[in-house]
């Protein structure tokens, strides 16, 4: 995998790659998490900001703790000490979404598509003429084909997934959190899926934060790429890439693609060699 | 090959009535022991229609299904309660266990001194059995109900009752009829032991009980066959609503 040009990569790493790090607008700060699962420290004092309007992207280590830190960020899991502030506010004050990697347990199977999207809105209170119009609003902003009338399971798997994703932005999130979105899924499907991402970000530049399991998918869709080390975690490196939107398949074979990604590789390959 | 599929039960019930035809035919077997099929249907058919099976089967029918409403009645609300704390379904798992386990029937004392001898025994036995399968099932899904699906209400900013009504209970749906289908099959099997010994005059235990007596062998069948009917109709009739309001169940 590591291609022609290893060694340019790693001469300087941070310098080549862009550092998201250095980010003028911030949304996200993360002072001193600190995360235990019985005797294994996940998070010690992990500290981290994450920029706004970007679609950034976690990759790492298996067992690393990606998942458990957007479940953090987002209050799925509490955590043992730390801050964690969205413009200086707390996520209680915040609207977010988020998309489970298991679409099949995460959907409501007894409402319709519609109803499932609908749903975090009737949680709000709104009265149903609002929900509706909104709902289609969305439908009609993100050109969604699906025929929403149908029960999650009558919908092939990319189909509930996108349901799962209108439902988290039908809210108008501040913040998008996505685990592993599109891991359940087969290769056509996954890229198709990556394709909807791509122009849902793009019509909405809500701040977006994707686990991803799949260097290229993590690199190919950011425009941060965050890499983690082994436990207790911390940032491996958090790499700029600002490839042109909307990124397509000639993309992948793009110089600048290949370097951030053998970069990361590298990036990555140190932190899982380490002991 | 593929249009026949569903005519395939049929051929367990030729296969059947071929046997008992063929039985009855060759004298294996007594015919005072065993009458032929058109015997016992032609028993069956005055007896639902004009004689007192009919009126035997009425009766069998009520208690059943007065006795599974009142169980439905007490366990659906006790299970959800139960099973929304998994720390208190363990506390009282073992004597839910333990008399989800004890014979129903030996229970019938015990009824008839608290109830007397008549309907309110044989009703509220059935209900005991029934109640404690139906309690069991839906706790269980009340506590097994996907963690994804509750996480992903919460996230939404759910509070604890509307995750409770519009998540773990709908969750816990598909299940609950498995223990209503279960239920309503036991309570049938209590009323009709019951309506046997329980100083009865009327219902399918009874009428079953009576023909072996006077050993009218076509009647005592038409009613086998009768609480064969009614324990296979009132199954499916579970089966029936299940589909139309948990659409979603096994998907």
């Amino acid at each position: 995998m590591l291609d022609a040009k290893p060694t340019r990569a790693s001469s300087a790493p941070v310098a080549e790659s862009g550092d998201c790090r250095r980010q003028d607008a911030l949304h996200v700060t993360i002072r001193g998490l600190s995360k235990r699962f019985a005797d294994t420290t996940i998070y010690e004092n992990f500290d981290l900001d994450l920029p706004r309007g970007k679609l950034i992207s976690v990759f790492g280590p298996n067992g690393c703790g990606k998942s458990t830190l957007i479940n953090m960020i987002a209050g799925l899991f509490p955590r043992d000490a730390g801050e964690i502030l969205f413009d200086g506010k707390p996520l209680a004050a915040i609207k977010f979404g988020y998309v489970f990697q298991n679409y099949r347990e995460a959907l409501f199977p007894w409402l319709r598509a519609f109803d499932n999207v609908e749903y975090p809105l009737k949680l709000m209170g709104l009265p149903k003429p609002e929900r509706v119009r909104r709902v289609d609003a969305l439908v009609a902003h993100l050109d969604v084909k699906i025929d929403l009338t149908l029960y999650p399971y009558q919908l092939s798997g990319g189909q509930q997934q996108l349901v799962s994703i209108m439902r988290a932005l039908v809210v108008e999130p501040e913040i998008l959190f996505l685990d592993e979105p599109f891991s359940a899924l087969d290769y056509e499907m996954t890229l198709f899926m990556r394709a909807q991402l791509q122009r849902i970000f793009m019509e909405t530049a809500t701040t977006t934060v994707l686990v991803s399991h799949d260097l290229e998918e993590a690199v190919y869709l950011a425009d941060c790429i965050l890499l983690l080390s082994r436990r207790p975690a911390h940032v491996a490196d958090f790499v700029h890439y600002d490839a042109a939107r909307p990124r397509t398949d000639a993309t992948l074979s793009e110089a600048e693609f290949v370097r951030v990604k053998a970069h990361c590789l590298e990036v990555f390959q140190r932190e899982v060699r380490k002991t | 090959m593929k249009r026949l599929t569903p005519y395939l039960p049929v051929v367990g019930v030729i296969g059947l009535l071929l046997v008992w035809t063929l039985a009855v035919w060759t004298r294996l077997i007594d015919p005072v022991l065993l009458p032929s099929p058109a015997a016992t249907f032609r028993a069956m058919w005055t007896g639902m229609t004009s004689g007192k099976l009919g009126m035997d089967f009425v009766k069998t029918v009520e208690r059943t299904i007065a006795s599974t409403a009142i169980a439905a009645v007490i366990a659906i609300p006790l299970g959800i309660l139960l099973g929304s704390s998994e720390k208190l379904y363990r506390s009282v798992e073992f004597v839910i266990d333990f008399f989800r386990s004890t014979p129903a029937s030996a229970m019938f004392p015990l009824f008839l001194v608290l109830f007397g001898v008549g309907d309110r025994t044989k009703i509220s036995v059935a209900a005991f059995g029934a109640a404690l399968v139906i309690l069991f099932n839906v706790a269980y899904g009340v506590m097994n109900a996907r963690k994804t699906r509750i996480l992903a209400a919460k996230v939404m900013g759910a509070s604890p009752l509307r995750v409770l009504s519009d998540v773990t209970l709908l969750e816990s749906l598909p299940q609950t009829f498995v223990g209503l289908r279960n239920g309503v099959s036991l309570a049938l099997v209590i009323i009709v032991v019951a309506e046997m010994f329980i100083g009865s005059t009327d219902g399918l235990g009874q009428r079953v009980f009576e023909a072996q007596q006077l050993f009218n062998m076509p009647d005592m069948y038409a009613a086998i066959f009768a609480a064969g009917a009614l324990g296979y109709g009132l199954n499916l009739m579970f089966l029936l609503i299940e589909r139309r309001f948990v659409h979603w169940s096994g998907k």
